[in-house]
């Protein structure tokens, strides 16, 4: 697994999401957003978490038109695999790889603590590693994660079966409390139709290690260096 | 306002901050009448907060050294080694006074500044903490406060990157016009590749690096040495405004610059922007330095030299560059879209000079300019000693059960999660303790090291009697670094205190800064950074005396660390150190008396030592992994702590000796709360006896409810809910 990082000015979870890949057994290459085509031979795009360009105009808008994403955007049309993780996700969003907007929190305010979500299906690239409905304990870290979709996009999503993540709580149930930040349907990340972009709010890349909070995060990473091996 | 136009009359000194002995010896100094600029240039170097004039007397007293002190105060920060060829490099500074009048920006460029003089070094930061007090939750003006304090310093560090992994917070009516914000940066570099302020050669170019320089923050050191009055409001132009982002980016270019080998001497702008920076790089390097502000990047047009060197626009380094460098350096800021220009040179004239538009704006001796700022043995007194309270003459208003539920309703002792959810501390992924333990814990890059940080001072002892109040602080962040299993290295003190002018505020500066140095040198816990900030007075009403102490310790082996929850049902709960039952100062006598007098438990700093050194080896042994220490709300809080953090109850069946109240709530410093299995305990309870450490049994963990003795039961539900209500109620509440 090729793992390219697509550093923004103001990305700052970039070292985190290479450090979770790396113990997943994957390759990392850093690659400055300036740059128009990633390394040959490059499986997977990753849009890491941050402020880029310190969340000025709205989140994501001025990094999804920078050299990097068309290239990430060429990437993806010919199925290669994109992550977008917090500003990532934003990015995509901004991008139109995927559908939405991620609006202020509902409580206004910037909220990080533990988050359980539920995987909601098992059959990706990104999420193998885990069980269909498995609740995992991760974390959030954002002020902009509130996922808004006008119904048709947001039936359209549902029907497709391209919800991949959602805020719960301990015992899997979708209750008000457990919606760190007023998402729509409770939804903490999507796929692309193809689903070979993954745009998510919470962070996997931080709980990877049993000194460290735990490791429910390291099955995203793991899958997607699964997903890699299978397909060799 | 062009510098031949103006007349320096005695107003405009005035105005300036000088007094007029200042200025009388600063016209002799340079033999002539000063220009605006130069003038401007003397009242920001000799103010309070950047001259240090009455403080740095007493300052001198600290010890600061240790065979693992690299840097002691007098750089940007203080620098440790933690062995492995790595260094912490670390400083707590404050931000109050801005904060006061604009609390988003106050805040969150406290923050930026911080951040910046760890990375000055050549350090990344890798974690932030602060220490925060307000005013009366009842005042009309805290909530605010608190909102955009809190708000400020998540938006700058969050945005930055680095995890804010603890802190304090505290309320008190003698804050209602001086809040503190207290702001703490800790980084890594390399031993051998750490950065100095020291410019060194002659004739090597003075490079301007970050964001542009505008209007903003002019005399804002200034105003951080003054009282407030009702007019503090008008000053709010005076306060800066920050740009995160252009500090991350800031961030990266310095350390790639760094790391390129064309970096002699660097220093941030902070306090008085372009005069401090380059009048101590040359100072400290014997140096003269020449500038031409023609070549300054402006943000505004028609700025003059007066309003640029006294600037406090945020994000912006100076630097000097190895000659034939300038092109590589520049490569860097540009690849990182920021603002670089060649503005000056050194010089071996040992002179200042400004020049602007063809015109020298300024010409002074630079050695005088820092080293022969007016020093001050200001008049002192000390505090009367406050009488000791007994137990016995303090009627329990309440049971104890409910004593105990309101105290962790109360505004200093409730849970500050709506305050640290709004901090990121888990980027980096190396937060092994988060915020809510005794001492925060950071992970050192992979491991197996990590880093114990936190934040303390108890103002209302140091009000009562600041010697025992100093000791008191530096001993409780020995205890809380011990507590998670760390050895305590070294402090960052920030020094927050009233009006100096006034013999007892200055009486409480130098009676906190002898406690600190007694307790510094008792316990091999050197300071080897610090920050004062006087005036902190409105109306002539002063803060409490507040020094803040910003501890850091190494712990060797994260995986070997305590934490505060109960883990184990029937694990036996052991204090560690002796209980008399001390009421005076305490915070029971404060919020369930009503009452603020009474003398402050004294420390015993031989014993604190001791205890200490016990606690961590057990942790370190691994015999140990459940540990918190008693402070504010004595030995009852700190089980009802243990428990919520934990989910589990205990049975408490033994107390110490004395009235119940005294007992449970008494603050008596020096101790320790344990819990582990039988055999375990048996064998520290052996080892304890031989060490000459008093320790006693007092029940066990397990259940879902806190059992005082006489059957006062309390479900953790309900200490719960009386500990995480109070402060997310406040502050969705309207303002009165």
């Amino acid at each position: 697994m090729r793992a390219a990082i697509i550093t923004f000015p103001g990305s700052n979870r970039d070292g985190d999401v290479a450090r979770a890949l790396r113990h997943a057994g994957a390759e990392t290459v850093a690659v400055w957003h300036a740059e128009d085509s990633l390394p040959p031979g490059t499986d997977l795009a990753v849009l890491p978490g941050g402020f880029s360009y310190g969340d000025y105009l709205r989140c994501g808008a001025i990094a999804a038109r920078s050299p990097a994403m068309d290239a990430v955007r060429a990437h993806a049309a010919s199925g290669g695999l994109v992550l977008g993780i917090c500003n990532g996700f934003q990015m995509l969003c901004e991008a139109g790889l995927l559908p939405g907007v991620l609006m202020r929190n509902a409580q206004l305010r910037f909220v990080c603590r533990r988050q359980h979500l539920r995987v909601e299906r098992n059959d990706t690239a990104f999420t193998s590693a885990y069980a269909k409905g498995q609740v995992i304990d991760v974390c959030v870290a954002h002020g902009e994660g509130n996922y808004i979709a006008d119904p048709d996009t947001l039936s359209r999503l549902e029907d497709d079966g391209r919800v991949a993540f959602r805020y719960c709580d301990a015992g899997g149930e979708l209750t008000p409390e457990a919606n760190c930040n007023g998402s729509l349907n409770a939804i903490a990340g999507i796929w692309s139709p193809g689903f070979n972009v993954l745009g998510m709010m919470p962070h996997p890349e931080n709980l990877i290690d049993p000194l460290v909070g735990g490791t429910d995060g390291a099955g995203l990473f793991d899958s997607l260096c699964r997903a890699k091996a299978d397909a060799a | 306002m062009s510098a031949d136009t103006v007349t320096i009359t005695e107003e405009l000194v005035q105005e300036h901050g000088l007094k007029p002995d200042e200025y009388a010896r600063f016209k002799e100094l340079i033999g002539r009448e000063p220009t605006l600029t130069e003038l401007g240039i003397v009242s920001a170097m000799w103010n309070e907060h950047c001259s240090y004039k009455s403080s740095r007397k007493h300052l001198r007293g600290l010890p600061t050294s240790a065979p693992w002190v690299i840097q002691g105060p007098g750089e940007n920060a203080g620098v440790i080694d933690i062995g492995d060829g790595l260094a912490c490099v670390f400083k707590m500074e404050s931000h109050n006074h801005p904060s006061f009048i604009e609390p988003y920006q106050g805040a969150a460029t406290g923050v930026g500044g911080i951040l910046r003089d760890v990375f000055t070094m050549g350090a990344r930061p890798i974690a932030a903490l602060n220490a925060l007090r307000f005013g009366s939750p009842d005042h009309p003006r805290t909530r605010h406060l608190v909102s955009g304090v809190v708000h400020g310093i998540g938006g700058y560090g969050n945005s930055f990157g680095v995890p804010t992994v603890g802190g304090s917070v505290g309320f008190h009516s003698r804050y209602d016009g001086n809040i503190l914000v207290n702001a703490m940066a800790v980084g890594l570099a390399k031993t051998d590749e750490i950065f100095y302020a020291k410019a060194t050669g002659v004739g090597n170019p003075i490079v301007y690096l970050g964001s542009k320089t505008g209007r903003d923050g002019i005399h804002g050191a200034t105003m951080a040495s003054a009282s407030f009055d009702e007019s503090a409001d008008e000053k709010r132009p005076t306060v800066q405004v920050g740009d995160p982002f252009a500090e991350k980016l800031l961030l990266e270019a310095c350390l790639e610059l760094m790391a390129s080998g064309a970096v002699i001497a660097i220093q941030d702008m902070g306090a008085a922007g372009l005069t401090s920076s380059s009048v101590e790089m040359g100072a400290k390097g014997n140096l003269g330095i020449e500038l031409d502000l023609d070549a300054v990047p402006c943000r505004e047009e028609g700025m003059t030299a007066y309003e640029m060197m006294l600037s406090e626009s945020q994000e912006r380094m100076l630097m000097v560059l190895e000659p034939g460098m300038e092109e590589e350096a520049q490569a860097i800021f540009r690849k990182w879209e920021l603002d670089f220009a060649v503005i000056g040179k050194t010089t071996d004239t040992l002179r200042f000079v400004v020049k602007h538009q063809g015109r020298v704006e300024a010409d002074l001796p630079i050695k005088e300019l820092g080293d022969e700022a007016p020093i001050y043995d200001r008049p002192h007194e000390p505090t009367p000693p406050r009488p000791e309270i007994a137990a016995e003459d303090i009627r329990p208003p309440l049971r104890d059960s409910e004593a105990l539920i309101a105290l962790l309703n109360t505004p200093d002792l409730c849970a500050k999660n709506w305050i640290f959810e709004q901090y990121d501390h888990l980027i980096l992924g190396n937060t092994v303790q988060t915020p809510g333990g005794d001492a925060a814990i950071v992970r050192v890059e992979d491991g197996p090291k990590g880093l114990a940080l936190t934040t303390d001072v108890t103002p209302r002892y140091c009000e009562a009697d600041p010697v025992e109040g100093g000791r008191q602080a530096v001993a409780e962040a020995y205890r809380n670094i011990c507590a998670v299993g760390g050895r305590p290295l070294a402090i960052t003190d920030n020094l927050n205190f009233g009006n100096p002018e006034r013999p007892h505020f200055m009486g409480q500066l130098v009676g906190c800064i002898r406690g600190i140095g007694e307790a510094c040198a008792a316990l091999d816990f050197p300071v080897v950074s610090g920050n004062v900030s006087l005036y902190n007075e409105t109306n002539e009403i002063g803060i409490l005396p507040t020094p803040t102490i910003g501890g850091v310790g190494l712990i060797d082996d994260c995986a070997r660390h305590a934490t505060i929850g109960f883990r184990r049902d029937d694990d036996v709960i052991l204090i560690i150190g002796e209980t008399r039952g001390w009421l005076g100062a305490s915070a029971y006598l404060a919020e369930i008396c009503g009452r603020e007098d009474g003398a402050p438990p004294p420390v015993d700093l031989e014993r604190e030592r001791a205890h200490g050194g016990f606690v961590r080896a057990a942790i370190a042994a691994g015999r140990l992994d459940c540990v918190h220490d008693i402070s504010d709300g004595g030995l009852a809080v700190a089980l009802a702590e243990m428990a919520m953090a934990g989910n589990m109850g205990a049975s408490i069946d033994t107390l110490p000796d004395g009235p119940s109240h005294a007992v449970l709530f008494g603050e008596d410093q020096g101790r320790y709360l344990i819990a582990l299995p039988e055999d375990a305990a048996q064998a520290l309870i052996a080892d304890a006896q031989t060490a000459g450490i008093f320790v006693m049994k007092l029940g066990r963990t397990g259940g879902d409810a806190l059992i005082l003795p006489d059957n006062q039961a309390i479900s953790i539900e309900a200490l719960k809910q009386a500990h995480e209500s109070w402060l997310p109620e406040y502050m969705a509440a309207e303002p009165a």
